[in-house]
């Protein structure tokens, strides 16, 4: 009876200088963030305002933060890749040893897609979306808090994987067998399990709960042909979270139980079936790009509608194009796995449903190229984001119809013309959609604009960046050059990696600018700052309240008479020279308190995904007794929510408008 | 903002003013209770008797099951075809939509696979493969 | 039936749709959302009905459904999940119209009955695994397990959430958020016994059929 499980201190890799070295420097990260919180007295703030904190807003932010610091440390795998690719060829053995290699293209991966990307877009979605809909928070404001604590534990699983035991070597998709116990023995699958099935929950009870929101809480007159594009967007990505994380729950799942109790789902003994895996992962695998990628169209309509100050063309199609994507990625999923043995029809079949999803994407094109079309487009730095999106993204998107037909598949199979393609179409739509939504959103969280030197200079890194590292791989993958090798001896490959490795270092200039960005733009507060809550003449209603906004979002209940209600508004208001000063009187508003409830439930899913992963049974059950009795606590607290004075609202509403004034 | 305009709670009875003509609820309960045992008995019934062929005892399940799932929606969760459920109804048409998906198209995958690769379901492709 | 169709017509011509009229009131926000859970909470078990359909024939040598169940058990336990799902809507109308006393006994009966299924259903398992047929015997076995088990594990869930339900309606009365709770909680109950159809249809009866 061991009391640690399998942990003991061989499980920290210290004659790995390079594992070592990421280590040490990942933890004086957090020592100096730690020691600069408690240096300036910050801890009792923090607690109070962010981590207990139940605001859309402000759970928004903090999902943003948790993205950018995840995309540094994807990217840093990236680098790697690509650096080991460039040097390893022939005789040269590279600096990276195989089994490291294949943790870094699996970590890089699953932090990519599961933990830089969908917090990146569930945060913009919890940050705008109630502001949009004109209504104070999302319909279950505890629970969100949940959620993005869930998805924070699974991503610092990801990262203790660095310092204590090891990182999947199996891929992002765990594919068994690979990824059973009979020959993946070590921790990393079970890492990737427990940090995906946290996270996954974390981000189901999120698109339940934004569901809701939109669905049912929305600001009088906001019928649903009046919400804007986002929010459409948003409804379609939160419907597949709703109908497709279940069957990745389901599915890892089941892996767990094949490694954990010897089960035989996917296993080669006991008649297990390895294809099921592969089918139910892409059941889920396939819709979630989907998630990823509408909302990043639903900001691309925001952005070109309102830097051509123009209303959206289209509108309609618009709509229609998002829900017939919602339905449509849910019958594609095979074109992952053409080549694994189906028959003509089958193949034919998705193939098909392949290609036809890509014809309302062409037409969300079009739209938004006709929005352009005779608007006065201001080319500031999110618009920049939008047009570098629509060029990439219809190369991606050809290359991915190219692929949708089989028997083309079946020559660029795992091949990296396959990496360049998903590339192209993760980078150029959504990288580049949640840095246009950043950058546009930014002044409204905050209050201040984001430094437009520094942004353009990163955007024409990124996109420079991104086409010298990945065209070089669609060359490869036609010349025949397989994925996630460590060492190849076709000494041709060689230049096209350093172009791509080259390429790689232009985005990293791309990201050092961002952060630049950032610092610049926070010390310069002053004269970017953004007191009209308007910065960019918006459409939607975040524009109508202050920037950032007051914790109960609107004084009054916006009433809502047509598409683009604040700029209708603001045309009435030009119309009669009538300044919008509130004539009824202001009300107290009942906001939803503070609650520790989701920073504690996630402490006690990092204790149980820890205990699990290590085989801690008794501290296993600790955990889950923990979140049990928080959870509980939670239900028998007496109030809910804390009641803001009239006086209070009014304070703010004459000081907001004093200052616009001035 | 009356709760008139607003559609209708899942699960909730329709509002007695509007429907006073409607049965009492706990009638619906007990219909619902009887025709859901009576489908169960002809179910377990189905699936031993002799008088059907053997793809008939599947169907005849396959159909009992939907309608008792259906007679539980109705007569338990209250699902009803009005305007004021319009939005349940929708949630659950996409589910519902959402499930075949899931089971037909894995279960049509699965068996092509096994036909094209020439493995009948009850050969194992694991021994192939080991050997 | 003519006074139902002629209120029905009115509010649609005199009040604007109901999509805009607002932000919906607490106990409808609540219902829907928990509605969209059971919705996932399905697919979830439709994950597993595709497995158990794939991995049905491939029991390794092992034994088949048709030699393992016993349909008299199941018989029984659909039964007292049925009963349940109907003492849970009685208890609903208990709630509905604040009678203490009708909604405890609703709940005990529910509880009881769906104590009765666990038992009837740990029992079925154990003698199974004490047979050899574990769910490490074959995939089929597992699939079995797993989709069954998952079930039970809701149903015990459901048990521990009505306990609490009860705890509540003890310490806070009917106030508004333990209604919210227990509508959420019939809503839980009925979908779980839908889920058994699909169980008792799909795993029991067509497999001792075939």
């Amino acid at each position: 009876m061991n009391l640690l499980g399998k942990l003991d201190w061989n499980a920290i890799p210290l004659h790995e200088p390079i594992i070592m070295g990421a280590t040490g420097f990942m933890v004086l990260v957090v020592v100096v963030v730690l020691g600069f919180v408690t240096a300036k007295g910050a801890w009792l703030y923090l607690w109070r305002e962010w981590l207990t904190s139940v605001d859309h807003k402000r759970i928004g932010a903090m999902y943003c933060i948790l993205a950018l610091v995840m995309m540094l440390r994807g990217f840093s795998d990236a680098i790697m890749i690509r650096a080991q690719q460039a040097l390893a060829a022939g005789g040269a053995q590279g600096y990276l040893p195989p089994e490291h290699f294949n943790q870094i293209f699996s970590a890089h991966g699953t932090i990519m897609i599961l933990f830089m990307a969908m917090p990146f877009v569930v945060g913009l979605m919890n940050f705008a979306v109630p502001l949009q809909l004109g209504v104070r928070d999302v319909a279950f404001p505890t629970l969100n808090s949940v959620s993005f604590w869930l998805t924070a534990s699974g991503a610092l699983l990801v990262n203790i994987s660095l310092a204590v035991g090891e990182f999947s070597k199996a891929t992002w998709w765990g594919y068994p067998p690979l990824s059973e116990m009979q020959y993946s023995p070590g921790v990393g699958v079970d890492y990737y399990l427990w940090s995906l099935q946290i996270s996954g929950i974390g981000t189901l009870l999120a698109g339940i709960n934004f569901v809701t929101t939109i669905l049912k809480l929305r600001a009088p007159g906001m019928s649903y042909m009046r919400m804007p594009v986002f929010c459409w967007t948003a409804l379609a990505a939160n419907l597949l979270i709703v109908a497709a994380f279940p069957v990745l729950t389901a599915t890892l799942a089941m892996l767990a139980l094949d490694r954990y109790l010897g089960f035989h789902f996917f296993t080669l003994g006991g008649q297990g079936n390895q294809m099921l895996y592969s089918n139910l992962f892409w059941v889920w695998g396939h819709p979630e790009v989907y998630i990823l990628i509408l909302p990043a169209f639903g900001v691309f309509s925001e952005v070109m509608a309102t830097f051509s100050g123009k209303p959206l063309f289209g509108y309609r199609s618009m709509v229609a194009a998002t829900m017939t994507i919602c339905i449509l990625s849910f019958l594609v999923w095979l074109h992952h796995f053409f080549t694994m043995g189906a028959s003509a029809n089958v193949n034919g079949f998705f193939g098909v449903m392949s290609m036809i999803i890509a014809l309302p994407t062409g037409a969300k094109v079009f739209n938004w190229l006709f929005t352009m079309y005779g608007g006065r487009v201001r080319l500031s730095v999110p618009v920049l984001w939008s047009i570098g999106f629509m060029v990439t993204f219809v190369i991606g998107g050809m290359t991915g119809v190219l692929m949708a037909v089989p028997p083309a598949d079946f020559q660029l199979h795992n091949s990296v013309f396959l990496v360049a393609h998903f590339h192209n179409v993760a980078i150029g739509g959504v990288v580049f959609g949640v840095m246009a939504g950043y950058n546009y959103w930014f002044p409204k969280a905050f209050g201040f604009k984001l430094d437009e030197r520094w942004g353009k200079a990163s955007f024409w890194c990124w996109l420079v960046g991104f086409y010298v590292a990945f065209m070089p791989l669609y060359v490869l993958g036609l010349m025949g050059m397989t994925r996630r090798m460590q060492h190849y001896d076709n000494l041709s490959w060689q230049p096209w990696l350093i172009a791509a490795a080259f390429g790689t270092a232009i985005i990293l200039v791309g990201v050092v600018c961002q952060v630049v960005q950032l610092v610049v733009s926070i010390r310069n507060r002053e004269e970017l700052s953004d007191v009209t809550g308007d910065p960019w003449n918006g459409r939607t209603l975040e524009w109508a309240t202050a920037s950032p906004p007051p914790a109960w979002n609107f004084a009054f209940q916006p009433k809502v008479a047509g598409l683009d209600a604040f700029w209708s508004s603001k045309y009435r208001a030009q119309a009669t020279k009538d300044e919008p000063t509130p004539t009824c009187k202001y009300e107290p508003v009942e906001m939803p308190k503070n609650s520790a409830t989701g920073f504690v439930t996630a402490f006690f899913a990092v204790v149980i995904g820890f205990a699990l992963i290590w085989h801690i049974w008794w501290l296993a059950s600790v955990g889950v007794f923990g979140a049990f009795l928080t959870l509980l606590a939670f239900s028998f607290r007496r109030h809910n929510e804390i009641e803001v004075p009239a006086e209070e609202i009014a304070r703010f509403v004459r000081s907001h408008q004093a200052g616009v004034a001035a | 903002m009356t709760e008139a305009r607003q559609e209708r709670a899942p699960g909730d009875r329709p509002s007695r003013e509007m429907h006073a003509s409607a049965p009492s609820e706990f009638l619906v309960y007990t219909i619902g209770l009887v025709v859901a045992v009576l489908l169960t008995a002809t179910s377990f019934w189905t699936a031993n008797t002799t008088l059907l062929w053997p793809g008939g005892v599947f169907l005849g399940l396959a159909v009992l099951a939907i309608a008792q799932m259906g007679i539980h929606l109705v007569f338990f969760l209250h699902i009803s075809s009005g305007p004021e459920s319009t939005n349940n109804v929708l949630a659950l048409a996409f589910g519902a939509l959402i499930v075949f998906v899931v089971i037909a198209g894995t279960m049509w995958i699965v068996a092509d696979m096994n036909i094209n690769m020439m493995m009948p379901s009850g050969a194992p492709m694991s021994m192939q493969m080991q050997q | 039936m003519n006074i139902a169709v002629a209120i029905d017509q009115i509010p649609q011509d005199a009040l604007p749709n109901a999509s805009e009229a607002g932000p919906a009131p607490k106990r409808i926000v609540v219902a829907y959302g928990f509605w969209i859970f059971l919705l996932s909470d399905i697919i979830m078990f439709a994950a597993l009905f595709a497995s158990y359909a794939v991995l049905v024939r491939s029991t390794a040598g092992g034994p088949t459904g048709a030699q393992l169940f016993n349909q008299t058990t199941v018989a029984i336990e659909t039964v007292c999940l049925l009963v349940s799902s109907y003492t849970c809507g009685l208890m609903s109308l208990a709630t509905n119209s604040r009678r203490y006393l009708r909604t405890y006994l609703g709940a005990l009966i529910t509880f009881a009955l769906g104590v009765t299924f666990l038992s009837l259903e740990i029992r079925e398992f154990s003698s199974m695994i004490s047979i050899g047929a574990a769910p490490q015997r074959s995939a089929f076995l597992s699939a079995f397990f797993t989709l069954v088990g998952c079930h039970g594990l809701h149903v015990a869930l459901g048990l521990i959430w009505l306990i609490v339900m009860m705890v509540q309606v003890a310490v806070f009365g009917f106030a508004a958020r333990v209604e919210h709770r227990l509508l959420c909680f019939s809503l839980f109950w009925h979908a779980l016994d839908i889920v058994w159809v699909g169980v008792f249809t799909v795993v029991y009866l067509m497999g001792v059929s075939s």
